[in-house]
C-alpha cells in the first residue's frame, strides 16, 4: 500500500517549549493506524501539525503533497477530516446546521451520516449544546464525513463517554473500516479496542516515535514502559 | 409558527399600517419620521449581518453610510450643476435617477468595505474594534476638507431624485421604496444566515480553528460578510441622503457607527427584526423625549443600560422569549 499520509522527523515547539523531537508515521490508503502513547507524549500536538493548527518542521506530506505550506484549510480540503479531542461542535447550530456548515462533495451525505449514527438523525433540528457527551461526539465524527475526507483522524474520541456509547464509536470506526476504505489515524487509550479494529500502531515517547508495528506484537514490557498498561 | 414570527410581521404590519394611516390622515412629517426609521434600520440591518452573525463589532460602519450618501450627493449634484463629473478618458455624467445612484452607493461602498475588511479582518477583538473606528475617522475627516463637495458644511441637492414611475417627492410613495428596500435587505439577511455560508460564517464566529479544520477560510467568509454588509450600509446612505436632500460630513462620524450597533443591542443582536425594532425606537425616543429635554440621550442610556443588563436578548428577547443565539 502507497502511503497516503507521510510524516518524517517532524518537530514543534510551543513558545519556548519543545514538544516534538521527530515523529514518524505513515497512514496508508485504506489502513486504520492507533497513535498512541501516554499523556503529554505529543499525539494531539502531532495530529495539529497534520491538520496545520500548528507550525512544525519536518516533513508531512498527503497524497504526495506537500502541507508544510498549507493554511489549514487548504489541508482540509485535500481530504484531511478531522474529529478533534473535546469534540468541539458549533455550539449554537442544530445537528442539521453543523452537518451542512461543513458539508463538501463526496458521498457522504447527511442520510449516511444519519445511517452511520441513527441517534443524529433523531436530534437533527436539536442545538449542539443540548446534546450529551456522546451525541456530540457522534456529530463531530459526523461533521468530519461530511467534509469527505480520504483520511480521517480521531482525537480521543471515546474520552469520558458511557460504555454503551463507547460501543457504539467503535462501532462506527469498524464499519467505517470495513465499508469505506477510508484510512484512519485513531488516538485513543483502549488498547483492547484499538488492537481489534487497527492493522498498525505508532507509540509516542517524549515527543519521538518510539515504536511501530501490529499491536498483537507489542510486549508486555513494552506496553508497560510506553503505555502504562 | 414562533412568537419571534409573529412579532416580526407585527413589526412589518406596523410598518406598513403607520405610514398609510399618517397619509390618510395628511400627516406627512409622521412618514418623514417613518421612513427615517426606516432607512437607518436598513444600515443596522447591514451591520447586523456582519456583528450578528460574523460577532464583527465594527465601529466604522458609518464609513459605507457616508459613502452611500455622498454617491448620491456627488452624482445628484454634477446632474443638477449640468457639470459631467469627469470628462478625460470618459465622459461620466451626474444623475438623478434613483437606481443608477443606488448601483453606484452599493459597488462604491461594497469596495470601500471589501479593502476596508482585507486589513482590518487581519485582527480581532479590540484591535478590530480600533482599526475600523480609524477608518471611520480617515473618512470623516477627509469629508470635512473636500472642499469641492461642501467641506464641513455638506452639500445639499434641490430635488429629490427620481424613481421610473413613482413620484418621490409624495412622501409615502418614497417611504414605499424604502421599506421595500428593507424587506428585501431583510428577506436577503434571513436567506443568507440559514444558507451554507451562513452557518460556517456562524460557526467561524464561534470556534475559527474548528472551521479551518473542516476546510473553510474563516478570513473569507468574513470578508464576504463584511462587503455585503457594507454594500448594504450603502444603500442606507444613499437613501438617507435623499430623505434629508442633504449629505455631511457627519454620514460618516464614529457617533453613527455607535448608534447603528445600539439599534442592533437594542432590538436584539443576531434576531432578523433586531436592527429594525432598535432603530424605530431610537427614532420615536428621539422624536419623542426629544421634544421634551434636549438631554434625550440620557434616557436613551438607561433604556440602553436596563437592556444590557437584564434583556441580553433585546427587546425581541424580552418579548418573544429566548432564541439560541444568532440563529
Amino acid at each position: 500500500m502507497s502511503a497516503l499520509l507521510q510524516v518524517e522527523g517532524l518537530k514543534a515547539t510551543y513558545g519556548a517549549s519543545q514538544a516534538l523531537f521527530g515523529v514518524d508515521l505513515q497512514v496508508a490508503s485504506g489502513e486504520v493506524v492507533a497513535l498512541m502513547g501516554r499523556n503529554g507524549m505529543g499525539k494531539t500536538t502531532t495530529v495539529k501539525c497534520i491538520c496545520r493548527l500548528l507550525r512544525a518542521e519536518g516533513h508531512i506530506s498527503f497524497d504526495s503533497k506537500d502541507l508544510r505550506r498549507l493554511p489549514a484549510h487548504r489541508a482540509a480540503r485535500l481530504g484531511i477530516g478531522l474529529v478533534p479531542e473535546g469534540r468541539r461542535c458549533f455550539a449554537d447550530l442544530t445537528v442539521q446546521e453543523n452537518l451542512t456548515a461543513a458539508a463538501r462533495p463526496g458521498p457522504w451525505d447527511m442520510g449516511k451520516v444519519g445511517t452511520l449514527f441513527p441517534r443524529l438523525s433523531e436530534r437533527k433540528t436539536q442545538v449542539a449544546r443540548s446534546l450529551s457527551g456522546g451525541e456530540q461526539q457522534m456529530l463531530a465524527i459526523g461533521r468530519a464525513l461530511m467534509t469527505n475526507p480520504r483520511l480521517l483522524i480521531l482525537d480521543e474520541a471515546t474520552e469520558g463517554l458511557a460504555p454503551l456509547i463507547r460501543q457504539e464509536i467503535w462501532d462506527a470506526v469498524g464499519q467505517l473500516k470495513r465499508e469505506t476504505g477510508m484510512a484512519i489515524l485513531i488516538i485513543d487509550k483502549s488498547l483492547k479496542e484499538l488492537t481489534q479494529v487497527s492493522d498498525r500502531a505508532v507509540i509516542l515517547n517524549r515527543g519521538r516515535t518510539a515504536w511501530t508495528g501490529v499491536l498483537d506484537d507489542l510486549s508486555a514490557d513494552l506496553a508497560q514502559r510506553y503505555l502504562g498498561v | 409558527m414562533t412568537r419571534e414570527t409573529l412579532f416580526n410581521l407585527a413589526v412589518l404590519a406596523g410598518l406598513v399600517a403607520l405610514p398609510l394611516y399618517a397619509h390618510l390622515a395628511d400627516e406627512p412629517f409622521t412618514i418623514t419620521l417613518a421612513t427615517r426609521a426606516v432607512i437607518l434600520s436598513l444600515a443596522a440591518v447591514g451591520l447586523n449581518m456582519a456583528l450578528g452573525i460574523g460577532g464583527l463589532v465594527s465601529l466604522g460602519h458609518a464609513v459605507f453610510f457616508g459613502i452611500g450618501g455622498y454617491a448620491m450627493g456627488i452624482l445628484a449634484f454634477h446632474a443638477q450643476n449640468y457639470m459631467p463629473l469627469m470628462e478625460t478618458p470618459f465622459l461620466i455624467e451626474g444623475t438623478k435617477s434613483m437606481p443608477l445612484i443606488w448601483l453606484a452607493a452599493v459597488v462604491a461602498s461594497a469596495l470601500a468595505a471589501l479593502v476596508i475588511g482585507l486589513l482590518s479582518l487581519r485582527t480581532s477583538g479590540v484591535y478590530f474594534i480600533m482599526i475600523t473606528l480609524a477608518f471611520g475617522q480617515m473618512f470623516y475627516y477627509f469629508a470635512i476638507s473636500w472642499s469641492a463637495y461642501g467641506g464641513e458644511d455638506g452639500m445639499s441637492i434641490y430635488v429629490r431624485n427620481g424613481f421610473p414611475g413613482l413620484n418621490t417627492l409624495v412622501p409615502i410613495q418614497f417611504y414605499g421604496l424604502c421599506l421595500a428596500a428593507l424587506v428585501l435587505a431583510l428577506g436577503f439577511n434571513g436567506a443568507l444566515a440559514r444558507s451554507r455560508f451562513g452557518l460556517a460564517l456562524n460557526a467561524a464566529r464561534q470556534v475559527p480553528e474548528r472551521v479551518r479544520a473542516v476546510g473553510l477560510d474563516p478570513f473569507r467568509l468574513r470578508l464576504v460578510a463584511f462587503t455585503i454588509s457594507g454594500a448594504i450600509t450603502g444603500l442606507a446612505g444613499a437613501l438617507f441622503a435623499d430623505l434629508n436632500r442633504f449629505v455631511s460630513p457627519t454620514m460618516f462620524s464614529w457617533q453613527l457607527s455607535g448608534e447603528f450597533i445600539v439599534f442592533i443591542i437594542i432590538g436584539g443582536t443576531a434576531r432578523l427584526f433586531g436592527p429594525v425594532v432598535g432603530a424605530c425606537l431610537f427614532v420615536v425616543l428621539e422624536h419623542y423625549i426629544g421634544g421634551w429635554s434636549d438631554y434625550w440621550h440620557i434616557w436613551f442610556g438607561l433604556l440602553l443600560l436596563g437592556i444590557v443588563l437584564f434583556g441580553r436578548g433585546g427587546v425581541i428577547g424580552l418579548i418573544a422569549g429566548k432564541a439560541r443565539a444568532h440563529g
